[in-house]
């Protein structure tokens, strides 16, 4: 074992892992940092003794709150103390939707309730300044316009990032002061928030060449 | 601001190894699809599709290990399509690192397939393929029919009627290929992909008949200016055989005010 913490990948069984996993392992070695720091795992224990915890996930909200909230809730638990503590996170794509409490997608699951707010469906039948119709899902690369200066550092300085998603979050106003980064897809939604070292991003740093390792490569340089 | 069009280089892979070879300078091996795609992913494409032609199931596994192989070393999304015909086939290529399954004949025979997948693993991961040809190759309002089995079965039924149905049961991309126009470079059948992009509401990937860049860029270019409206371009020869780089072809559609992703992504941070 070396010394540096581990970085450990949320297996809820939504989505697949092996590339947030394969990304993470070429950005630590980028850094001169060990690659073995990325453990992937559903275990709650290694979760609660991690340095810094990825939240990744595609497809429906419901499948993973349900599964965050399996077993007593011990994998929730887990996620809520290491972000009590400021430790570091990030959060991709459903990472990012099961920090709020719900969303349109699912009725009854509830997400982390980190943040006030619900994660909703992009509007069928929007259009762009040309009169387009808009599509959904949202799928393509696009920019994120980071809020100020501070965000801007660990969204990059290119920003444009792969996405590929139906729904996006809508913090409630108590809450816009985690809003990190805004996107426009007919409407300006909010596609990255950060409180402390808690990162949570709607698209995928994982399927996004240079731009996508270099915020993982910010990630991993803020894990002791 | 908006979300950028896409470039995506599709290569055709049999028996794990690409059909047509890829002119790249400094390629290590022209047929080796990890060393293409590498090659793709390093000089900026959006994406990245395998469409495997083997004839053979049984040789699923040799695909299998060049999508874990590819998925190890790209970091732009991955499509595989060609020869998924059950839920289990799908299982595989995305547990082998796929990030999207494209479907085509088994669509048509097993519509409730795209509501498996989508079902299970939401809708962006699963792009359904038509190919589609004129009923009158002069006159585009007599509609396309699609087709199946590599062109080989016409199924009868019309192309926009079975998009607009893919687009309801699940489908998170349509990739539309024009067969009158396949391998011709004469450019996209540009009457079928409005037609396709207007009857849906799912981004629509134009595949078929590119020989130049301005072909390119007619396909995603704006109904209003007289493109095809289509959300991606997918382009194999006249990527494979080095005629223009992405770069280039990137370029070009910035300057007919097309909106791509900025080249400075491409910078190693």
């Amino acid at each position: 074992m070396s010394d540096d913490g581990a970085i450990v990948v949320v297996d809820v069984g939504v989505g697949n892992l092996r590339s947030v996993e394969r990304a993470l392992r070429a950005a630590l070695v980028a850094e001169g940092r060990p690659a073995e720091m990325v453990q992937c795992t559903n275990d709650p224990g290694a979760m609660r003794e991690a340095a810094a915890l990825v939240m990744p996930g595609q497809g429906a909200f419901g499948d993973c709150a349900t599964a965050l909230h399996r077993h007593g809730g011990e994998i929730a638990q887990a996620v809520r103390e290491h972000l009590a503590a400021d430790r570091p996170y990030l959060g991709i794509c459903l990472g990012l939707q099961v920090l709020f409490e719900s969303s349109e997608e699912a009725g009854g699951a509830r997400g982390l309730g980190i943040f006030p707010g619900a994660v909703q469906r992009f509007r069928d039948g929007m259009t762009d300044a040309a009169g387009a119709r808009l599509k959904v899902p949202h799928v393509g690369w696009n920019q994120v316009l980071p809020r100020d200066e501070a965000q801007g550092v660990w969204l990059g300085r290119t920003h444009w990032y792969y996405f590929v998603h139906s729904y996006y979050v809508l913090p409630e106003d108590s809450a816009r002061g985690c809003i990190a980064g805004e996107t426009e897809h007919g409407e300006r939604f909010v596609s990255a928030v950060a409180r402390g070292r808690l990162w949570a991003v709607q698209f995928h740093p994982e399927k996004s060449q240079a731009a996508g390792l270099g915020l993982l490569r910010a990630f991993v340089r803020g894990v002791p | 601001m908006a979300v950028a069009r896409r470039l995506i280089p599709c290569l055709d892979v049999k028996n794990g190894r690409v059909v047509k070879g890829v002119r790249f300078v400094g390629l290590r091996d022209a047929g080796d699809p990890v060393d293409c795609a590498r090659a793709y992913d390093r000089a900026g494409a959006d994406e990245i599709t395998f469409l495997d032609i083997t004839a053979s199931h049984e040789a699923r596994d040799i695909l299998l290990d060049v999508v874990a192989r590819t998925a190890d070393e790209v970091f732009v999304p991955l499509t595989v399509g060609g020869g998924i015909r059950t839920r289990e086939d799908v299982d595989a290529i995305l547990r082998a690192g796929a990030d999207k399954v494209s479907v085509n004949s088994s669509a048509v025979t097993n519509p409730g397939l795209i509501e498996a997948v989508a079902g299970a693993y939401g809708r962006q991961a699963l792009v359904v393929a038509i190919d589609a040809r004129r009923r009158d190759t002069e006159d585009p309002s007599a509609g396309w029919r699609v087709f199946t089995h590599g062109g080989r079965v016409d199924t009868g039924r019309d192309a926009l009627e079975w998009a607009r149905e893919v687009d309801r049961l699940g489908a998170g991309e349509i990739l539309l290929t024009s067969m009158d126009r396949d391998g011709t470079g004469l450019g996209y059948d540009l009457d079928l992909v409005r037609a396709v992009v207007e009857s849906v509401g799912c981004p629509v990937i134009a595949s078929g008949g590119v020989g130049t860049l301005e072909h390119l860029a007619r396909g995603v270019m704006s109904i209003a200016e007289g493109g095809g409206g289509a959300d991606a371009a997918l382009a194999a020869t006249i990527f494979h055989d080095g005629l223009f780089t992405l770069g280039q072809a990137r370029g070009y559609l910035r300057s007919r005010g097309i909106v791509v992703r900025d080249d400075t992504t491409l910078e190693t941070p």
